[in-house]
């Protein structure tokens, strides 16, 4: 069986080679692309991104990618978004002002609320537990499949996932008193907050898992 | 909880690791993804690379080298050293670093760190500050920001100017004391502490690590949130994994 191929969307935002790098280290055969033939024959599709939410949306427009990653969406096959590409799932965000998201999961993203007042800070940086929420069964047949509850992951952010509906809510995480969702399924889509591009061993098994479910 | 970071430094120059880096189970102590792996196996929570190349001719040796280590090490990487321009950022964000250091290049023109971080973002700019204590015995204490190794004063106020920089984007403060670096007599506690409580953004205290409790003054008393270090790891003294299990038994959160 050939490796299984999988595209990382290229639109021109941040540090997308660390993904395909990853990616080849767990045995898929990444591409890195904007052309719609390529992400729609895909076995797998990646939305990677780093930085402002509308930024992100803007060079979707312009790269005329919406209608192909809904297209991608509404197929079987697993989509993952990371970090701002999860966040542009949602339906909208407040950075910068209201703006439109994929809306492929109902919700939005909202700052991390801390308390300035005992020193907690912004951006979010480093290793923080992913945890299996309360309403969750378990990771198992999932993206997060054999990882330890409690495993540590890097993130780094602001801005935080707040999804309408529970049942999509696959991890959370804890900042000080903020609890947020770092990661979500609805159904053969996910959404990671952290980086596993950038988690070590941990982050390796996600991207591995995603292959396994192409 | 949000774990304490341990980051390794490793200095290098023409692409080779400097400052006698000495593992008994590598075989190219030089060689920056040998040492990176080693690192990532023990635990480093980050890398950073400050890169000492006089020449700029051979400049584009460290762009190899973060490509080379990227491919290999999947933790975040930190490269410093002679970013100046936006296309120094790109260069290195492109070839797989995840955030860069300026330092010099932000003295000189501290726009240049609102702009990289309006085109990169914040999360990937971080600003590294040479203070040096100013003030004399009895005054209050104050310090300046120091550019050429420690031998010059930029004339900045040390705290003004960590908050200056958060201001304009910067995402992260690597604040060395230049009264303690190379001395491993322990960072200078005062200092990471009144920057730590003076900006609202992460700040990695560097400059005097001689041994493990150094790194947990740092945390507990610095208010650091992260700590970075290079000759206690390079010739072995402690490993990585070594130093996190030492911060842990004190009751700091790191990563396992």
């Amino acid at each position: 069986m050939s490796a299984p191929l999988i595209a990382v969307i290229d639109y021109g935002l941040g540090n997308v080679r660390n993904m395909v790098n990853a990616l080849n280290k767990v045995g898929a055969q990444p591409i890195l692309t904007n052309s719609k033939k390529k992400i729609l024959s895909a076995d797998a599709l990646v939305l990677p991104g780093v930085g402002a939410f509308s930024h992100g949306m803007k060079q979707l427009k312009e790269h005329a990618l919406i209608d192909v990653i809904h297209k991608f969406a509404s197929t079987n096959k697993p989509f993952l978004g990371v970090c701002l590409g999860m966040q542009m799932m949602f339906d909208k965000s407040d950075e910068f002002g209201e703006t439109k998201g994929l809306g492929l999961i109902a919700g939005d993203i909202k700052i991390i609320n801390i308390d300035s007042t005992k020193r907690q800070r912004l951006p979010h940086v480093g290793w923080n537990n992913i945890i299996v929420p309360d309403n969750a069964l378990s990771w198992e047949g999932t993206i997060l499949s054999g990882i330890q509850n409690n495993a540590d992951m890097y993130f780094i952010h602001s801005y935080a996932a707040s999804p309408i509906l529970q049942d999509v809510l696959l991890a959370v995480t804890q900042y000080h008193d903020y609890i947020f969702c770092s990661a979500v399924k609805n159904g053969n889509i996910y959404g990671v907050q952290f980086h596993p591009e950038k988690s070590a061993t941990s982050g390796l098994l996600v991207l591995k898992n995603l292959i396994s479910l192409a | 909880m949000l774990a304490k970071r341990i980051i390794p430094c490793l200095d290098v120059d023409n692409g080779r690791v400097v400052k006698g880096v000495k593992f008994v189970d590598i075989r190219d102590a030089g060689d920056p993804v040998e040492v990176a792996r080693r690192y990532d196996r023990e635990g480093a929570d980050e890398i950073t690379f400050l890169d000492i190349t006089a020449s700029s001719d051979n400049r584009e040796t460290i762009v190899h080298v973060v490509e080379q280590v990227a491919s290999e090490v999947f933790i975040p990487l930190t490269v410093g050293g002679g970013i100046r321009t936006v296309d120094d950022v790109r260069r290195m964000l492109n070839a797989g670093a995840d955030k860069v250091g300026i330092n010099t290049a932000a003295v000189f023109n501290p726009e240049f760190v609102r702009e990289a971080a309006e085109r990169f973002g914040s999360q990937c700019i971080v600003v590294a500050i040479d203070a040096k204590r100013v003030s004399s015995d009895g005054e209050p204490l104050r310090w300046e920001v120091f550019t050429h190794g420690g031998r010059k004063s930029a004339g900045l106020d040390a705290i003004e100017w960590a908050k200056k920089m958060a201001d304009y984007g910067a995402g992260e403060i690597l604040l060395t004391s230049m009264d303690r670096d190379g001395t491993k007599i322990g960072f200078d506690l005062e200092l990471t502490r009144a920057i730590s409580r003076a900006v609202p953004i992460p700040v990695i205290a560097s400059g005097g690590v001689g041994n493990l409790d150094h790194l947990v003054a740092g945390v507990k008393e610095g208010e650091a949130d992260a700590v970075l270090a290079a000759s206690i790891f390079h010739f072995a003294r402690y490993s990585v994994g070594e130093a996190k299990q030492y911060m842990a038994e004190q009751g700091i959160e790191v990563r396992s």
